[in-house]
């Protein structure tokens, strides 16, 4: 593999300088409604507090994290003895923090590593495989993709593409083939060829459905048949303006494949993607990555207090 | 966490229900439970405050205080405005006088722009029309290929971009290939885009100029959040909509942002996906999505499918069959095939007042999609004596049906067990008319009782 593309320390922080241009967009609309929250000289008051819930559940952040993390704010504010709301914003950014205070490395030192990625329909899942891919051969990693959606018409053509600009090799059956078998194939490719990574693109499935769950459940399987540590990160990906049901999401795709973290993409729109907030208090999963748009770069790492100040700086 | 609204409201308002009036306060607490739901539901917050206000003054202004069943009357009040704020009527695509009449499926990606192009394809055929569709997503990688398989698998002719990179022009070259194709129904599968990306909104206004657009529709995932009142305000602003397609609404989505959308741009949704199936969009009724956001079900969906696939002289026979103990495997086999044509069995059982909650307690035993298709195996494997008479299955016959259906004799013994306790309810059920309440007790309990697993259906 070409040794050439591994990128220098300088474009990798480019990645990060990118994302609050980005964020910036999303958090506009927020932002016009916090401005007044906490315009300067204001005194914390009730109803300071109740547009921050309110500012809180606009990001989707659902009412009972919204709740919890005002009232734990509150104690803050009284211990501290804030009085300023710029000061307590900057306080509540400190709680959030301690929710998202986890490890969110990708664990793929294993060779080959199984990346699993899982999502209901139209998350984003082919696109994160292909800027995956693209990223991790960035890195001097060597790539090589399961078309595991034999579902989706022409999903194993569009994963191809992405593949291609990607630079990883696809391994893919028939459409309306087992993916549990291509899965099997893919590995077994990799460890023949002592590829460093496989990518397994999954297709979309709403969390309701159990007969496609267990088809996942599977896949799963099949992957620990071959390597007990596989797959060494099974990642849901949920779209940046997802609702509450993002939650309900997480916890079936939780329970049904043990997560390791999550993806959220789309979040160059408007979405906040608030949900990961309860995601990751209820459930302990971390987002790893995010998606901020449509190029093959456009794909990073998570780093809560970027996220978070994007989120509330007016 | 998404408990029912209807079940929080009446809750709260039984509390109260021993002192026969509701106070202010107690009213104040009912109300922000029915806020809470909304926003759990995905409703816009300010579109949820704006509800409660509406409530409060009508349960206030009423004589809802003082009647003897408060907590219901709000209920119901609750609902009467859910249905009004989700507009009255059910609304179609608008046939032109002559053809084409074109229609524009525009949405964020991932909404499910092409699959819907599909559905509503072939809605446009069941309505007696020729659609045919255009690719005009040269976006996203293979968006094409993807639309033109799903042509291919359901015969609708499928307009191809054939080189040009330019979206307004394959877009008039579609319809122009509509009137030599003789189809008098054009659907245009557009790229995803941001409702913020300039650029993109404007290729959508320019292929309007080309081409003359008789409904936009946009295209929204049932599950999106607060942020649905930003997207759909947007897309009316800058290229403007004349109704909303609700995508992904199988899943446990409550479709809070139906709600938003109606409010805020007050355009009608028109069709929901609510399937895998290219055949699964249906007409919306607001009524029945009211009920999916208070958590009531919706039966009358449920109901007009059972029409539609359920021969209902034959449903009447079998139940007389059942009820006097001489349901045979054929019936049963028929039965099941009949549940089955009627979508997937979650589908279904989401349909039914609580059936939700019930999956999710239900949780892997649920029978799923497999388990019937075994379950058919078995009865298939079964000798014509023997689905008449399944009481002479013994030994070496399971043997032989498990190794015929390629499953195992613990399977074959469930179904049959299943079969048998099914036949002993619902003679219970229908002997000995008359015995009143204690009769009716005595089958609730046995109703109770029925483990779902024993049904051979675990």
């Amino acid at each position: 593999m070409p040794e050439e593309e591994v990128v220098p320390a300088a474009h990798r922080s480019a990645w990060w300088r990118r994302m609050s241009p980005r964020m910036r967009r999303a958090s506009d609309s927020f932002n016009e409604h916090l401005r007044d929250t906490v315009r300067t000289g204001r005194r914390v008051d009730e109803s300071f507090y109740d547009e921050l819930t309110e500012a809180l559940i606009a990001a989707d952040t659902g009412v009972g994290v919204a709740e919890r993390v005002v009232v734990t704010l509150r104690d803050v504010v009284r211990n501290e003895a804030i009085h300023d709301t710029g000061e307590a914003v900057a306080a509540l950014k400190r709680v959030l923090a301690q929710i998202m205070a986890k490890d969110r490395e990708l664990h793929i030192s294993d060779r080959p590593s199984v990346v699993l990625l899982v999502g209901v329909n139209g998350s984003g899942k082919t696109t994160t495989t292909g800027k995956l891919a693209h990223r991790l051969r960035a890195e001097g990693r060597t790539v090589l993709v399961a078309a595991a959606d034999t579902y989706r018409a022409a999903a194993i053509d569009q994963l191809r593409v992405w593949a291609d600009r990607g630079g990883a090799e696809v391994v893919a059956h028939q459409p309306g083939g087992d993916p549990g078998a291509v899965v099997f194939d893919a590995i077994q490719a990799a460890q023949a060829r002592r590829t460093d990574t496989v990518l397994v693109d999954t297709a979309g499935r709403l969390q309701t459905k159990a007969n496609l769950m267990a088809e996942l459940a599977k896949m799963r399987r099949v992957a620990e048949r071959l390597i007990p540590e596989a797959p060494q990160e099974t990642l849901l990906v949920i779209e940046a303006a997802t609702g509450l049901n993002a939650l309900q999401q997480a916890r079936a795709f939780h329970e049904a494949m043990q997560l390791t973290g999550l993806v959220v993409t789309k979040l160059d729109g408007t979405g906040r993607a608030g949900t990961v907030l309860a995601i990751e208090e209820e459930l302990g999963v971390p987002v790893k990555l995010v998606g901020l748009g449509e190029g093959i770069d456009d794909l990073n790492v998570f780093d809560p207090p970027a996220y978070l100040d994007a989120l509330f700086n007016p | 966490m998404f408990d029912s609204l209807s079940d929080r409201l009446t809750a709260v308002f039984r509390r109260f229900s021993g002192r026969g009036r509701l106070s202010k306060e107690d009213v104040e607490a009912g109300l922000r439970e029915v806020r809470v739901a909304l926003l759990e539901a995905d409703v816009n917050f300010r579109v949820a405050r704006a509800f409660v206000d509406r409530i409060r003054e009508r349960a206030v202004g009423s004589e809802v205080l003082e009647s003897l069943t408060p907590g219901q009357q709000i209920v119901t009040i609750v609902n009467d405005e859910l249905v009004a704020l989700l507009g009255g009527e059910t609304r179609r695509i608008r046939y032109q006088p002559h053809p084409p009449t074109v229609v524009m499926l525009i949405g964020l990606q991932g909404s499910g722009k092409t699959t819907s192009a599909a559905k509503l394809a072939l809605a446009v055929r069941r309505e007696g029309h020729r659609p045919l569709l255009v690719a005009t997503d040269l976006q996203r990688p293979a968006a094409v290929q993807q639309l033109e398989k799903l042509g291919r698998d359901n015969q609708v002719p499928v307009a191809l971009p054939e080189g040009s990179a330019d979206v307004p022009s394959v877009a008039r070259r579609g319809v122009a290939e509509a009137a030599r194709l003789n189809c008098d129904v054009v659907i245009l599968d557009t790229a995803g885009r941001l409702q913020i990306d300039d650029a993109l909104l404007e290729e959508l206004r320019r292929i309007r100029q080309m081409v003359e657009v008789n409904e936009t529709v946009l295209v929204v995932d049932a599950m999106t959040g607060q942020e649905a009142v930003n997207v759909g305000t947007a897309f009316e602003r800058e290229v403007g909509i004349d109704g909303v397609l609700l995508t992904k609404l199988d899943g446990d989505a409550r479709g809070g942002a139906a709600l938003s959308m109606r409010e805020t741009i007050g355009k009608p949704i028109m069709y929901c996906g609510t399937g895998e199936k290219v055949g699964d969009l249906e007409p919306f009724a607001p009524d029945r999505m009211a009920s999916r956001i208070l958590g009531m079900g919706d039966i009358l969906t449920l109901a007009e499918r059972a029409r539609q696939h359920v021969d209902e002289k034959r449903a009447q026979e079998v139940m007389e069959k059942s009820m006097s103990g001489r349901l045979t495997m054929e019936d049963f086999l028929e039965q099941l095939r009949q549940l089955r044509t009627m979508g997937p069995v979650e589908g279904i059982l989401g349909m039914l007042p609580g059936g939700r909650k019930l999956m999710q307690q239900a949780g892997s035993a649920m029978p799923t999609e497999r388990d019937l298709s075994r379950m058919e195996a078995i009865v298939l494997s079964m000798t014509p004596q023997e689905r008449r008479r399944p009481d002479i299955i013994k030994g070496s016959r399971r043997k032989r049906i498990a190794a015929g259906s390629g499953t195992n004799t613990v399977e074959v013994n469930k179904l049959l067990k299943g079969f048998d306790d099914m036949q002993n309810l619902m003679k219970a059920l229908g002997g000995k008319p008359g015995k009143g309440m204690r009769g009716k007790a005595k089958m609730l309990r046995q109703l109770r009782g029925l483990d779902p697993s024993s049904l051979g259906l675990g």
